[in-house]
């Protein structure tokens, strides 16, 4: 075979390939889509389920999802910021810092199940907060934080020298110019982080397996000690735990957590792309 | 406006939207439970999940009877509920299966005396495919086929196919029911467990689904979740008994060889609402909900 | 002129104040390490029991069934690995190979679209895709022929394109790296595209390439809920041969979610399933410290899994 033919033959079966890859994706969030719009109206997502959860709606698992989420922002946000403010302005190139990095590195890596099992450890048995939207915001809270923390890192960083020259050139300190000059150039930047991580710990179920989430609770919750329903939880329990559950009400499920997942991860996307448009520098 | 000055309102709408809608749906909610006096808890109910659905029936009935009394009420399988009693994190624990006395030491151990309450009685079905040709088994048989002595459906007179195994998960009361009682024949000497190849699926409709689209497979589950898409075995103790199917009756005049209790622990004798509510299960109200379920009914003396 | 600051009115409290914040900032920094040793030693408290009480010939053994005392953890290794080795198989070339259209040849404004669809894929939580896996994907598998559509190759399936993102976004990262001279000049010489990316370019991104591999491996290690509904748990070590991917297996990871809450605090089945999530943690550990060792760099995609 010639050159050229091979060189055909290599781009057909690449694109071939890359048809493999993609077009799956269209296919699946389409198959649910379709499967699952007809179930959802005003009532699904504001009605309490009844009738042993056949009927009804999914109100308090979005609740409940929207509630760990926004524990989830609380807890790890500011953490995050401040370790990425240390590591872009602060850190020196010595053992302290090549450590931090890898700590973060291996905080991505931990399977979501072993942040449960931590969690279960941690904060359901040893703080003795008991299963709890506190121990499950805590758990999904450090299980963020990689994210965060090395998107905010390149926001800080990709802030031009020269902001913080002429402002430290004009008697600021350090935190000032930080504050004043760093940080709100770069808090789109780290917007997008904090979306794509708390689209991430929205979708996660192995982590509130054992620290907070209830297979049915009459009520929503009072406090952040009390337990709560949540989307990933009940789909798999749903799908797995409750005999004549019909089919449409699994799909419409998949489909509320499938569309509040992408609608985070998309904005997270979009917020990037029009920074990175707008970017004047 | 700035890219910061948007990403901030961005951030304060999310926020505001998140909270008024969870202000807004908590806040009927949280009138009736300000209203009651009483129980401002709601009764932690958790445990089998035979028994879920039956339990779910229960809080939701009973609380329609008592608007003031809530139920939560989570499954896991009976050793989860029992876990979770001798832990201390629960009022009542379902079990399809008695405590082992392991069980009660260590809740002996922890300060917690468990009380038994009878609450409903399940005949246990084993079920195969619909195209499936076998129709009946002795306990003997089965007690191979989930060893796995047996493998293959012809030595049973079946199709030529490898049978597939397909089991409720370790810490399920009907799993433990089943070991003791058909794959080790009730025989507390023999050491038997499941062959390895056996399936655990996390729960009921796990079984019931793959036996719906498996036509070689077979597994056993609590009358009460089969439907009309499995095919039930009848069972006879040996084979010189008569083959029974699993009824509501068969399992209640104690024809049907494998059959058993459906039990609620709490620690120490039940007060006030959790122990009215168990008087209610056991009472006419509660035990028609066990019969519309599937599940037999305790005997009215 | 003097160049010294005056200190403004009100400096001292601001001093102080900037004096606490930035404590907290290094507080911040060091919490990573901090909350990464903490999770080690929760690991290590609640799991050496396992390693302490039971024989290292039980753990060795081949059957898991915990509530009789079998607590061994080939059948679960086996599990993991096979589901693994299935996903890696079908994940890397598809992700390489999709990475390199990305970057080589699909036009700028199909990049702009299908860049997107990877975060897209990539934000599909697990147990959608378990939960679609179950409920379309198993009974598609039995239909072809297997024995049960509860297989380790349908997890493997589903682990491939959870890993994909991964994969392709450092396969494209360590594509792009390679700088425009080593494509330029094999041209100029007369090579194809082809011969270009096949001879010149993949070669010089090789380290790259392996570092997406691993942290695809990574990231298809730790997935619980996808396999749990997928592969049959069932604890058996299948024979030997092409036909032991397409056989029930349980993986490590759907073992602890499943048999997590039915135990007593403290008992040794506790124990042991603490042990397997310490396993686990030293298995990702081990992983992401080879791939630093492997490039140096800051590491800040790997920071995030592989995105953005």
């Amino acid at each position: 075979m010639s050159r050229q033919q091979t060189q055909r033959l290599a781009v057909i079966l690449i694109t071939a390939v890359a048809v493999l890859v993609f077009v799956p994706v269209i296919l699946v969030i389409s198959y649910v889509i379709l499967s699952g719009i007809g179930t959802i109206n005003w009532e699904f997502l504001t009605a309490m389920p009844r009738n042993g959860m056949t009927e009804g709606g999914i109100m308090p698992a979005i609740v409940g999802t929207l509630v760990l989420t926004m524990g989830t922002a609380i807890v790890s946000m500011p953490v995050s910021i401040l370790a990425a403010i240390y590591l872009a302005e602060y850190a020196k190139d010595n053992k302290l810092t090549r450590t931090i990095r890898m700590a973060i590195v291996n905080l991505a890596g931990i399977p979501s199940i072993v942040y449960g099992l931590f969690g279960l450890g941690a904060f359901v048995l040893a703080a003795g907060f008991g299963t709890s939207i506190l121990a499950g915001a805590l758990t999904l809270g450090i299980m963020t934080m990689p994210v965060v923390i090395s998107t905010a890192e390149e926001a800080i960083t990709a802030v031009p020298q020269q902001f913080r020259t002429v402002s430290q050139s004009l008697g600021a300190t350090k935190w000032q110019t930080i504050r004043h000059q760093v940080l709100p150039h770069a808090l789109p930047g780290i917007l997008t982080g904090m979306i794509l991580g708390l689209s991430r710990a929205a979708g996660e179920t192995a982590p509130i397996l054992f620290t907070v989430a209830a297979f049915y609770v009459p009520t929503l919750p009072n406090s952040i000690f009390d337990q709560t329903m949540a989307l990933p939880y009940h789909l798999y329990v749903i799908s797995t735990q409750v005999p004549g559950m019909p089919l449409s009400i699994q799909y419409g499920t998949a489909l509320v957590l499938l569309l509040i997942t992408l609608t985070l991860t998309l904005l997270a996307t979009g917020v990037r792309t029009s920074v990175r448009r707008r970017r004047d520098w | 406006m700035t890219p910061t000055r948007r990403s901030t309102a961005l951030l304060t709408l999310a926020l505001l939207f998140t909270l008024a809608f969870s202000a807004g749906c908590a806040r009927p909610s949280d009138s009736v439970d300000a209203a009651s006096g009483a129980s401002q808890r709601a009764i932690q109910n958790k445990g089998s999940d035979t028994m879920v659905n039956l339990a779910l029936a229960w809080a939701e009935a009973y609380r329609a009877q008592q608007p003031d009394v809530a139920i939560a009420v989570t499954g896991g399988g009976s050793g989860t509920g029992i876990a979770a009693l001798i832990n201390g994190t629960v009022d009542i624990a379902n079990a399809s299966r008695e405590m082992k006395d392991g069980e009660i030491e260590q809740a002996r151990a922890k300060g917690i005396e468990p009380v038994e309450h009878l609450v409903a009685i399940d005949a246990l079905a084993i079920i195969v495919n619909p195209a499936n040709p076998v129709d009946r088994l002795t306990i003997d048989q089965l007690a191979d086929i989930f060893t796995g002595r047996i493998t293959n459906w012809q030595e049973l007179g079946g199709d030529d196919a490898l049978i597939i195994l397909v089991s409720r998960e370790t810490n399920s009361g009907t799993h433990v029911y089943f070991l003791d009682e058909v794959v080790r024949k009730g025989d507390s000497s023999i050491k038997d467990i499941f062959a390895p190849q056996t399936m655990l699926m996390p729960s009921s409709v796990g079984i019931t689904s793959e036996i719906q689209r498996n036509p070689h497979a077979i597994g056993y589950d609590g009358l009460g979740y089969v439907t009309e898409h499995e095919k039930l075995i009848a069972v006879a103790r040996d084979a010189a008994s008569t083959y029974v199917l699993p009824s509501v009756q068969s399992g209640a005049d104690g024809s049907y060889p494998i059959a058993r209790g459906l039990y609620m622990y709490t620690a120490g004798e039940p007060t006030g609402s959790i122990a009215d509510f168990i008087a209610w299960i056991v009472g006419p109200a509660g035990q028609q909900i066990v019969a519309d379920l599937g599940f037999v009914p305790l005997p009215q003396e | 002129m003097t160049t010294v600051q005056t200190p403004p009115p009100g400096a001292p409290s601001r001093r102080l104040g900037e004096v606490i914040i930035e404590a907290l900032i290094v507080l911040a920094g060091a919490s990573t390490v901090i909350i990464v040793a903490l999770i080690f030693i929760f690991l290590l408290r609640e799991g050496i029991n396992t390693f302490l009480d039971i024989p290292l010939r039980q753990l060795f053994g081949q059957r898991w069934y915990p509530i009789e005392g079998y607590f061994g953890l080939l059948p679960l290794l086996v599990g993991t690995a096979l589901v693994t080795v299935g996903a890696v198989l079908i994940a890397v070339p598809l992700g390489i190979i999709a990475a390199i259209y990305l970057g080589e040849i699909a036009p700028t404004w199909l990049r702009e679209i299908l860049k997107p669809l990877i975060e897209v894929l990539a934000g599909i939580p697990s147990i959608v895709l378990g939960f679609l896996g179950w409920v379309a994907l198993a009974p598609i598998i039995q239909n072809l022929g297997a024995p049960t559509g509860l297989t380790a190759f349908t997890g493997s399936l589903l682990l491939a394109y959870m890993a994909l993102p991964t994969i392709i976004s450092i396969s494209e990262d360590a594509l792009y790296a390679v700088p425009k001279e080593y494509r330029d000049g094999s041209l100029a010489i007369g090579a194809t595209q082809w011969q270009t990316i096949w001879r010149v370019v993949l070669p010089a991104a090789r380290s790259g390439l392996v570092i997406a591999v691993m942290l695809g491996i990574g990231r298809v290690i730790g997935e619980t809920m996808a396999v749990l509904l997928v592969t049959g748990n069932a604890a058996n070590i299948p024979a030997f041969g092409p036909g032991m991917f397409f056989s029930p297996v349980r993986t490590m990871t759907a073992t602890i979610a499943a048999e997590m809450g039915e135990v007593a605090q403290g008992s040794l089945h506790y124990n042991v399933l603490f042990g397997i999530g310490l396993i686990l943690f030293l298995i990702t550990f081990t992983v992401n410290w080879l791939a630093a060792r492997l490039v140096g760099g800051n590491g800040a995609r790997r920071s995030r899994g592989g995105l953005l």
